[in-house]
């Protein structure tokens, strides 16, 4: 049976930039970026740009409920839900799947570091842990934390309510969540579904593990590109949603496309041998069926050697316009590879890729309207993934 | 070719190979034997100091160690022990060389308590913040940590020992991830992607701050003595779950590939469902809508009638909610059919295996089926008179059994159900 062709009908954004399409197409057209040095210096960060969720969260009550990285997902998936026309329509929502990336919610950084303080003075016998953590978590902020009430809260907030499913583990949780959703909509499993990510980067919680193994960009701010000799990833915040569904699905609706899903394509190299990532990318590439006159817009994280790797890939292919995310949003993590389908889709829409912005030249300009994207997701330690977004003929 | 298929013109997904850690044992025949005897994992807690919790006994799986310890670490042991059983008893591919996906139902993983006060210990300034601890965090001493708290650490290593093809998927379904895992495995068969795929859903989540946490929501019950009295589901004195740790794998195989290998069958997975409640954050719509849904769903997608369910092997966590809205949805769906149908519920033994459970109960129905026999729902003195279901009380019950349904209904308004059977439909 021919599998059924994706199409996305619906895409919200909000990220360090602003919220919506039209504030993005702007900044991007006009090279904007949203880096902060100071908040968490020497760590380099793109915060959320300053957002009222009223508008997509409306009971106060809500809001309350959830952390910050929630709050951006659920105000985006809105978005989402509102570009593709079926926010409130309770025939579709009842019945839509939902696949979400997710890693998890903040800590109350207040009370870990109390306790780590006062473990690090010897003042903290192994039993005043408990009664640390019991007087002192607030009981509501596991909510905040467990990957899967983003989700949760889009259904409690929106009425998504088909199914509900939440992928972990960081960038290849949404090149899988896109993958699967495709994979369901073309064998006839689902005909609407809302796939995304949410990222908080404002975190110093969150930046533990990625010091751990020295992967945060620091000191001082670069384009994803002129990091070689000072690599490292910082960290972005974003909310990135699309909605998907079938040609049909959407066609009976009356909904229009910004772009058809072709194909997803992931894999897990084995990276312990260096080269890996550069093999599997070269793997993958064949499968999309594009030349190398296409677009590219990749989540390369600035972080080594997988960006090494993905650059040597891309320099045996010097006819892609290649757009890096991470210039301009940072490293978003698991909305990594959504805000990648999310600006393939928005470009092919406008009817044009946006400027280059990267002083070492990797970046060339394309005038020419798009018809074909790769969105190309590389995890800073695991996960690789294509996508293949194309103009509807 | 003309390959049997399901009433939907679908490959019929069976089950080649099952393993399973509880707090019961290690294997299916420790766990079945203890199970259908009725006996319970419940304990005290030893693994780490009691002072000022309100919940003292868990599921932990304590003959199962790792050093160091961590919950993920546990978790990914718990997981290769349970996959390890599985593919030997399935025969499918060779050592290291699984012809299939992976998907994991797993956690959501942070960095734990030990490792975050042994970086603590490091950092050279007094009275220090976060800046100060992250400096400590970096220059590569702490690598291992990053390589071991990742989100995608288990799949990865789980990838690796066990040679699954692709991207393996993590994924957190709160309560239902064991039967999402599941589900994924079936839908990926039924695509025709794959011949073949490993399910594995695990949980090694006991320690002090998971139960503080599930405990601050008040969701764990506080019958500490005797701990294996604490879990029971339908009775009138419940007052909460018991955490508890262990993990299931199955092989699940197109029907054609397994027959065309000379595989054991099984049993069948003849229908997954799933509806999302929006109701609350923790807790089911009372009036037990999104359950009577994804029951429904299930159903439909087995193309069965209710009276061909013969036995629920219920989600039946022991809180006082959740019990009475399985009671109300199951009764909403089977109607007078349901007083036909024996209800038991494994976590009165094991305890809440969180992440695990959906599979954990999956492999019980199947060894429910496999044995015509239906294990106990223990603790059951004080019946619950809201909840008149036919519960399967204190003792195993031979029953013919050709149908079960499995329940999984959690946080984050996450339901799924199954539907397994012994023969293809």
């Amino acid at each position: 049976m021919a599998e059924k062709e994706v199409w996305i009908t619906g895409v919200g954004l909000l990220s360090s930039l602003g919220e919506g399409l039209d504030a993005h197409w702007q900044a991007l057209g006009e090279k904007r970026v949203n880096a902060d040095e100071k908040r968490l210096a020497p760590y380099v960060i793109h915060p959320i740009a300053p957002v009222s969720f009223d508008a997509q969260i409306p009971k106060k009550g809500d809001q309350r409920q959830m952390e910050m990285w929630q709050r951006i997902g659920t105000y985006a998936a809105g978005l989402a839900l509102d570009s593709a026309g079926v926010k409130g329509n309770q025939e579709i929502l009842s019945r839509m799947d939902m696949i979400i990336a997710a890693g998890g919610g903040e800590r109350d950084l207040n009370v870990d570091l109390a306790i780590m303080n006062a473990d690090a003075q010897g003042k903290l016998p192994p039993a005043l842990l408990n009664e640390k953590l019991m007087n002192e978590l607030r009981p509501t902020l596991f909510l905040a934390q467990l990957s899967n009430l983003l989700a949760g809260n889009i259904a409690i907030v929106h009425g998504v309510c088909g199914t509900s499913r939440t992928f972990m583990g960081e960038e290849a949780s949404s090149i899988d969540a896109a993958r699967i959703a495709v994979a369901r909509i073309g064998a006839g499993q689902s005909d609407i579904a809302l796939v995304g990510a949410a990222h908080n980067g404002d975190r110093g919680d969150l930046l533990m593990l990625y010091s751990f193994g020295d992967f945060a960009l620091k000191d001082q701010y670069a384009s994803v590109w002129a990091r070689r000799n000072h690599p490292g990833f910082a960290i972005g915040s974003a909310g990135a949603f699309l909605v998907m569904e079938s040609r049909e699905h959407a066609e009976a609706r009356g909904a229009k496309p910004y772009a058809k899903l072709t194909k997803v394509v992931a894999d897990l190299a084995k990276r312990k041998e260096p080269g890996a990532v550069m093999k599997s990318l070269q793997a993958m590439w064949p499968q999309l069926g594009v030349n190398d006159n296409a677009m590219l817009i990749t989540g390369a994280t600035g972080a080594e050697p997988a960006t090494g790797e993905e650059r040597e890939f891309l320099g045996q292919h010097p006819g892609l316009a290649v757009r890096a995310t991470g210039t301009t949003f940072g490293h978003t993590m698991e909305a990594q590879f959504p805000l990648g389908l999310a600006l393939a889709a928005l470009s092919i829409s406008r009817g044009a890729l946006y400027p280059a912005n990267d002083p070492t030249g990797l970046e060339v300009e394309k005038t020419e309207a798009p018809t074909q994207i790769v969105v190309l997701g590389v995890g800073h330690w695991q996960g690789e993934g294509m996508a293949l977004v194309e103009a509807v003929s | 070719m003309t390959a049997p298929r399901d009433k939907f013109g679908r490959p019929i997904v069976v089950v080649t190979g099952m393993g399973i850690v509880t707090s019961l044992g290690g294997g299916k025949t420790d766990n079945w034997k203890r199970l259908s005897a009725g006996e319970s994992g419940i304990k005290t807690v030893t693994r780490f100091p009691l002072d000022s919790l309100k919940t003292t006994m868990a599921g932990a799986v304590d003959f199962v160690t790792v050093d160091p310890f961590s919950s993920t670490s546990l978790s990914q042991r718990l997981a290769e022990i349970a996959a390890e059983e599985a593919l030997e008893q399935s025969g499918i591919g060779s050592k290291g060389d699984f012809p299939g996906p992976l998907f994991l139902a797993v956690a959501p993983i942070e960095t734990e308590w030990p490792q975050r006060l042994e970086v603590a210990r490091e950092v050279p300034t007094k009275d220090f913040g976060i800046i100060d601890y992250l400096a400590t965090c970096s220059g590569g001493k702490f690598a291992h940590f990053h390589r071991r708290f990742t989100f995608g650490s288990v799949a990865l290593n789980l990838a690796e020992t066990f040679g699954t093809k692709g991207s393996p998927i993590s994924l957190s379904t709160a309560c239902a991830s064991g039967a999402t895992a599941i589900q994924l495995g079936v839908e990926a068969i039924r695509r025709g992607e794959t011949d073949a795929t490993l399910c594995i859903a695990t949980d090694g989540s006991v320690n002090p701050e998971a139960m503080v946490r599930f405990s601050l929501l008040s969701a764990l019950s506080t019958q500490n003595d005797p701990p294996q009295g604490a879990s029971k589901p339908f009775s009138k004195n419940r007052d909460g779950f018991v955490m508890a740790e262990g993990a299931g794998a199955l092989v699940l195989e197109s029907y054609d590939a397994a027959v065309a290998r000379g595989a054991r069958i099984l049993g069948v997975v003849a229908g997954c469902g799933e509806l999302t409640d929006s109701f609350h954050r923790t807790r089911s719509a009372p009036d037990g809508k999104p359950a009577i849904g994804c029951v429904r769903k299930t159903l439909a997608d087995a193309g069965m009638e209710p009276e061909q369910i013969d036995h629920i092997n219920a989600h039946g966590t022991s809180t006082p909610e959740n019990d009475k809205m399985e009671y109300l949805a199951t009764s909403a769906v089977f109607g007078e059919h349901t007083k036909n149908i024996p209800v038991s519920s494994n976590k009165s033994m094991v305890g809440h295996t969180i992440s695990a459970a959906g599979a954990v109960e999956a492999i019980f129905s199947l060894l429910t089926l496999e044995h015509q026999r239906i294990p106990p729902t223990i603790n059951y003195e004080v019946p619950d008179p809201a909840i008149p279901f036919d519960v399967v009380g204190n003792k195993a019950r031979d029953a013919k059994v050709t149908a079960v349904m499995s329940n999984s209904f959690g946080f984050g308004g996450q339901n799924a159900s199954l539907i397994l059977t012994r023969e293809p439909a």
